[in-house]
C-alpha cells in the first residue's frame, strides 16, 4: 500500500559544526579541496568543533507528522537543513522519496522593489513550479493571501505580516510528499494562522510532515509522533506526543524569582506542606489538595491584607488562582508579621511542572504592596496523558 | 506513479559523469527558474534608477575616453591601431567589460542568492544560468552601441561582423567558467572577490584593450600568453573586419574553455553544500 511507505529513513545521522567563525571558514576551505577528492574517511572531529547532531536515527512514512522539539541550538534547524539537502550529513545517511517540499522563512528571496505579482513569479520558480503551474495558481495564491488591493505594490512597503501571508500563499501551492515545516506559523494574525493550519492539516493526510514548533499547543495538536533533541541527541522519541511535550517542560528551570511592590511588607518563608513535612518544592498527584504555608514581614501594622495565589505552567501561562476573599479570610499583621496558610483543594492539572505566584493586596488602600513571582515550585506527577491543561474528575457509566 | 528518491550522505559517491549528467539535468529543467531570476534582477536593476541601461557601458566608455584623450593630446604616444584609434579604445573597453562581468557574475550572483541558497533547495546550476542570461542581456546592448559606433566611425561592413556575436558569447562563457572556480572560495573569504578585482585591474594593461601588442621586448611576450589576449583582440578584429592574428590560440581557448565550464559546474554544484553550512555556521 503506498500509503504505507516510508518516506524519510534517517540512519545515524551526524553533523558536525564549528564555534570559531575563522576556523570554520578555514575547515571550509578544506572540506572543499578533499570534497573534490571524495572524502571517503570517518570524520572525526577537528578542534574547536562539536556535533551539531549525533547519531539521529528515524523513519517516517506518509501521513505521519513528526513533531521536533527542544531547546535553542538544540539541532532542529540543522536536521531540517539535512533533510532539505541544504547540506549534507557527516555521517550516516537520510534516505528521502518524492518531492520535498519546505515552509522555511516565508518570503525568502523576494525582492524589495519587485511588486508582490512579479515575486509570486519568482518565489514560484524558486520553489519548483513551472510557469503554466504559476498562471495557473496565481488568482488562488492572491486569494488565498488575502492582499490582492497591494499585490501590485512593492514589496518593500509590506509589513512583516503581509510578506509571510504571501509567502506561505505562494508555498501552500506546492503538493510535497516530504513537507518540511518550520516556525512558520509565529507570525501573521490569528486569522490567517487559522488559516494556514488548515492547509497544512490538507497536507498532513497525503504527506509525510516534519514540524518544528516552539508551540506546545500547535505541536500536540498536529503530530503523530514527537522528538525531544537535546544538544544534538534524541533525548526522547516516542509515539506519544504528549509525553515527549512534559518531557520538554520538565527540563526548564524556573528559579529565578521577581518581586515588585513597595516595600512595605516582603515574603520571609515560602513551604508546601505534605505529610507534615515542610519543603520549598513538592510532588502531588492529579487532584490532589496542595498545602502552602507563607510568612510576611512587614514594616508597619498593616489589618486589612488580602492574598492570591496564582499557579504558573512552564510557558507561563497563568492557569488557576486562589484568592483569600473566597473564604473572606483577611490577614492582619501582629509583631511585624503574618503567617498564613492555604489549602488549595483538588489541583486537576496535567503531568507537568508548575510554579506559584503570590500577590498581597491592602484592602484599606486598594493597592497591591507585594508581587512576587516564583515563590515556589511543585510537580503534578503522571497519570493520564492530556494535551489539555487540565485533567478533571469524572465519572463513566 | 514513481517516487524520486534522493540520498543525502557524507561523501559524493558519484563519478564525474554521473555529476555531469544530474548537472545538465538540472540546468535544462531549471530553464524557467534562470530566465525568471535574470528578469527579476534586470527589472528591479533598471526600476531604482533614472539612467538605467546607460549605466552598463558608461564605464567601459568613460575609461576609452580618457585613453583617447591622452592619446589626441599626445600625452601619451601609442603605436598605429589600424583603425581610427577612438574606436579601438572603445571596442576594448566594450569587450574588456564583458570579459570582466562574466568573471564577476557566477560570484556576484550566488553571493546575492546567499539568503535564499541557505533556505531553499532549488538547483543551484539556474543562478548560473540566469547569470548567462544577463550577461548577454548586457553585452547585446553593449554590442548593438558598439556597432552603431562602428558605422559612425566609417567602418564599412564586413562579414566577419557576423561572427562578431559568436566570439562573445566565447568570451562570456570562458569568463563565466572562470568565475565558476573563483566562487566557492570567494563566497567563503570576502579577499578574493578584492583580489579578483585587482588582479584583474592590472591584467587589463597585459590585454590589447587599449593599446596594441608591441612588436617585441617581455611585454609583446607576455601580452600573447595572457589568455585573454587571444579573446579581446580577436573579438575586435571580427567586429572591426580586420584580420584576427590570435585566431589559433583563440581556437585553443574555445577548446579549453568547454571542458573547463564542465568542469567549473561539477565543482560548484558540489561546493555549495559546504558554502551553505559556512554561511550559516
Amino acid at each position: 500500500m503506498r500509503d504505507e511507505e516510508v518516506l524519510i529513513k534517517v540512519e545515524g545521522l551526524s553533523k558536525k559544526f564549528c564555534k570559531d567563525l575563522k576556523t570554520s571558514l578555514w575547515y571550509g576551505i578544506k572540506d572543499l579541496v578533499s570534497n573534490v577528492r571524495g572524502n571517503k574517511n570517518e570524520r572525526r572531529l577537528r578542534d574547536k568543533e562539536f556535533w551539531a547532531l549525533k547519531d539521529i536515527n528515524f523513519e517516517l512514512r506518509r501521513g505521519e507528522c513528526l513533531g521536533l522539539i527542544g531547546h535553542n541550538g538544540a539541532g532542529k534547524s540543522t536536521l531540517l537543513k539535512i533533510l532539505n539537502g541544504l547540506i549534507y550529513p557527516d555521517a550516516g545517511k537520510v534516505v528521502i522519496k518524492g518531492k520535498v517540499g519546505a515552509l522555511i522563512e516565508l518570503g525568502a528571496g523576494f525582492n524589495p522593489i519587485l511588486t508582490g505579482r512579479e515575486n509570486i513569479y519568482n518565489n514560484g520558480a524558486v520553489l519548483g513550479f513551472t510557469k503554466r503551474e504559476i498562471e495557473a495558481k496565481v488568482e488562488d495564491i492572491i486569494n488565498f493571501s488575502e492582499i490582492r488591493d497591494f499585490i501590485d505594490m512593492p514589496v518593500q512597503n509590506y509589513s512583516s505580516g503581509m510578506k509571510v501571508r504571501l509567502g506561505f500563499a505562494i508555498a501552500a501551492q506546492m503538493e510535497p510528499d516530504v513537507l518540511i515545516i518550520d516556525e512558520v506559523l509565529a507570525v501573521g494574525d490569528l486569522g490567517f494562522k487559522v488559516k494556514c493550519m488548515n492547509r497544512i492539516n490538507e497536507l498532513l493526510a497525503k504527506s509525510a510532515v516534519i514540524f518544528v514548533s516552539h508551540s506546545m499547543v500547535q505541536i500536540s495538536t498536529i503530530s503523530t509522533r514527537a522528538m525531544l533533541l537535546e544538544g544534538g541527541q534524541i533525548n526522547y522519541y516516542d509515539k506519544n506526543v504528549g509525553k515527549v511535550v512534559e518531557q520538554y517542560f520538565l527540563k526548564f528551570e524556573t528559579t529565578d524569582a521577581q518581586t515588585i511592590g513597595n516595600g512595605s511588607v516582603r515574603l520571609k518563608k515560602f513551604s508546601f506542606i505534605k505529610d507534615g513535612e515542610r519543603a520549598l518544592s513538592t510532588q502531588i498527584n492529579n487532584g490532589e489538595d496542595l498545602i502552602v504555608e507563607f510568612e510576611i514581614e512587614a514594616n508597619k501594622a498593616l489589618e486589612n491584607l488580602k492574598f492570591r495565589l496564582g499557579i504558573f505552567n512552564i510557558e507561563y501561562k497563568l492557569l488557576a488562582e486562589v484568592d483569600s476573599s473566597f473564604t473572606n479570610f483577611i490577614g492582619k499583621v501582629v509583631d511585624g508579621k503574618i503567617r498564613v496558610k492555604t489549602i488549595i483543594k483538588g489541583v486537576f492539572l496535567k503531568y507537568g511542572k508548575y510554579s506559584l505566584h503570590l500577590h498581597v493586596t491592602d484592602l484599606d488602600t486598594n493597592k497591591k504592596i507585594l508581587r512576587q513571582s516564583n515563590v515556589g515550585h511543585f510537580t503534578v506527577k503522571s497519570t493520564i496523558t492530556v494535551g489539555s491543561d487540565f485533567l478533571l474528575p469524572s465519572e463513566w457509566y | 506513479m514513481q517516487l524520486q528518491t534522493k540520498i543525502y550522505r557524507k561523501e559524493n559517491s558519484q563519478k564525474i559523469g554521473g555529476l555531469l549528467k544530474e548537472c545538465f539535468k538540472d540546468l535544462f529543467s531549471s530553464h524557467f527558474l534562470s530566465k525568471q531570476l535574470a528578469i527579476r534582477d534586470i527589472k528591479s536593476q533598471y526600476r531604482q534608477s533614472y539612467l538605467g541601461i546607460v549605466w552598463a557601458f558608461i564605464m567601459p566608455i568613460t575609461s576609452a575616453f580618457v585613453w583617447v584623450f591622452l592619446n589626441i593630446t599626445g600625452t601619451i604616444k601609442l603605436s598605429d591601431t589600424g583603425v581610427p584609434y577612438p574606436i579601438y579604445a572603445f571596442s576594448g573597453t566594450l569587450i574588456w567589460s564583458i570579459t570582466k562581468e562574466s568573471i564577476n557574475s557566477p560570484m556576484a550572483i550566488t553571493n546575492a542568492a546567499r539568503s535564499v541558497i541557505t533556505k531553499i533547495n532549488f538547483p543551484k546550476e539556474a543562478l548560473i544560468l540566469s547569470g548567462i542570461y544577463k550577461l548577454l542581456f548586457n553585452s547585446a546592448i553593449k554590442i548593438s552601441l558598439l556597432v552603431v559606433l562602428i558605422f559612425a566611425f566609417g567602418i564599412s561592413f564586413h562579414w566577419f561582423l557576423l561572427l562578431f556575436p559568436f566570439s562573445v558569447i566565447v568570451a562570456i562563457l570562458f569568463g563565466t567558467a572562470l568565475g565558476l572556480f573563483i566562487t566557492p572560495i570567494s563566497l567563503i573569504y570576502n579577499d578574493i572577490a578584492k583580489m579578483i578585482s585587482l588582479v584583474l585591474n592590472l591584467l587589463m594593461y597585459l590585454t590589447p584593450v587599449v593599446y596594441v601588442v608591441p612588436d617585441k621586448g617581455l611585454m609583446k611576450c607576455l601580452m600573447e600568453l595572457n589568455p585573454f589576449t587571444p579573446i579581446i583582440a580577436t573579438t575586435r578584429d571580427l567586429a572591426l573586419g580586420t584580420y584576427p592574428d590570435y585566431l589559433l590560440y583563440f581556437f585553443i581557448i574555445i577548446l579549453i574553455c568547454v571542458p573547463m565550464l564542465f568542469i567549473g559546474l561539477i565543482f560548484y554544484r558540489i561546493s555549495i553544500p559546504i558554502i551553505v553550512e559556512r554561511l550559516n555556521a
